[in-house]
């Protein structure tokens, strides 16, 4: 089955984009899927230190992009994992080396050989972004419970709209359970209630993740860990898997107060 | 002053600027915009039935992705024209 193409992004940057690339591809990778993850930042790469693959690189993107190496010369296994694997961005050059053709054929080289092809795109709703949704079959939008963030969010669901990409799914990210519960954060129910589309994940706030970047291991590979939990259940329902949300809420079940929000069962 | 010292709840504050802010991201309609269609309106209207101007209300609304004018012009009852 050729693979789906899920391109991440967020408008805002800093809201954990990279982060949530990397987890993902681990999760679906530990589910026994065959993923290969493509960094859209061209000049600005930073997926490679994030799954701890840095010093590994020897082509990247816009290598395979003008002929310089194959594809498969490009992909470097994460050997951690049983089937997954990197294509880094380039560091030298900048967003005006890749056009949106370009993403859609070398996506299109890349389906036959894996399950998945996650997109890490830069910030922002340019070029780059252009690039980075061009060939998605669908599209994840990674917010923070903050002004800003949700925003820019808006802004990018409203892009994809336009841009007929369809209706983006949401993964809010660094949700502090003590703030919320103290009201002095946006709670998930009303970002989603701001943004109006479906909901595909909730990551709470977790300083395991900052340690776990530190030494360049994905927290998915820490089942254990509250994020960790959190990106293999997103990982699941991108597999088309019914996972109830996790509470991450004392009063009441969370799952149960979203589904009457956005009026599904 | 008492900013942080205040039970805040600022969540609260959050969530309605966001939605003013987010309904003139979607739709592009100031607050001059708005104000001189509701001039517009008061005009047209007027010129076939007698309304009060003070009591029109014209507002963007948000329904789930989408925006809707609605436009509130309470009319005069024909009772209160002739006692008023």
């Amino acid at each position: 089955m050729p693979a789906q193409i899920v391109t991440i992004t967020s408008g805002k940057g800093g809201v954990g984009k990279t982060t949530t690339v990397a987890n993902l591809a681990v999760a679906l990778a530990d589910n026994g899927q065959k993923v290969a993850c493509i960094d859209g930042d061209i000049g600005l790469r930073n997926l490679d230190v994030v799954m701890g693959l840095e010093n590994r690189i020897v082509y990247d993107l816009v290598d395979v992009i003008e002929g310089r190496c194959r594809l498969r010369q490009a992909m470097i296994r994460d050997k951690r994992m049983p089937e997954l694997y990197l294509i880094p961005a380039a560091q030298t050059r900048d967003k005006s080396a890749v056009s949106p053709s370009d993403m859609i054929r070398l996506c299109d080289e890349l389906r036959s050989e894996v399950d998945w092809i996650l997109i890490d795109s830069p910030a922002g709703i340019e070029r780059g972004f252009k690039n980075a949704i061009a060939a998605a079959d669908r599209v994840l939008i990674v917010t923070n419970p903050e002004i800003s963030a949700v925003r820019d969010a808006d802004r990018v669901v409203g892009i994809l709209e336009a841009e007929e990409k369809g209706t983006p799914a949401l993964i809010i990210n660094r949700v502090n359970l003590a703030m919320v519960k103290r009201h002095d954060m946006l709670s998930a129910e009303d970002v989603l209630d701001l943004l109006s589309i479906d909901l595909i994940g909730i990551v709470p706030e977790d300083e395991d993740v900052v340690v776990a970047t530190n030494r360049g291991m994905p927290i998915a590979l820490e089942p254990k860990s509250l994020a960790g939990q959190a990106f293999h259940n997103i990982a699941r329902r991108m597999k088309g898997e019914q996972i109830p949300f996790m509470d991450l809420d004392s009063q009441g079940n969370l799952w149960n107060r979203i589904s009457r929000l956005t009026g599904r069962k | 002053m008492g900013l942080f010292r205040r039970k805040s709840r600022s969540a609260n504050s959050a969530k309605e600027r966001l939605q003013l802010v987010l309904i003139h991201d979607r739709t592009d309609i100031t607050p001059a915009v708005l104000d001189a269609l509701k001039d517009d309106l008061i005009q047209a209207i007027s010129r076939h039935i007698d309304i009060d101007p003070s009591t029109i209300i014209i507002d963007v609304e948000r329904d789930g992705r989408s925006q809707r004018l609605i436009a509130d012009i309470p009319l005069r009852s024909i009772s209160r024209r002739r006692t008023g």
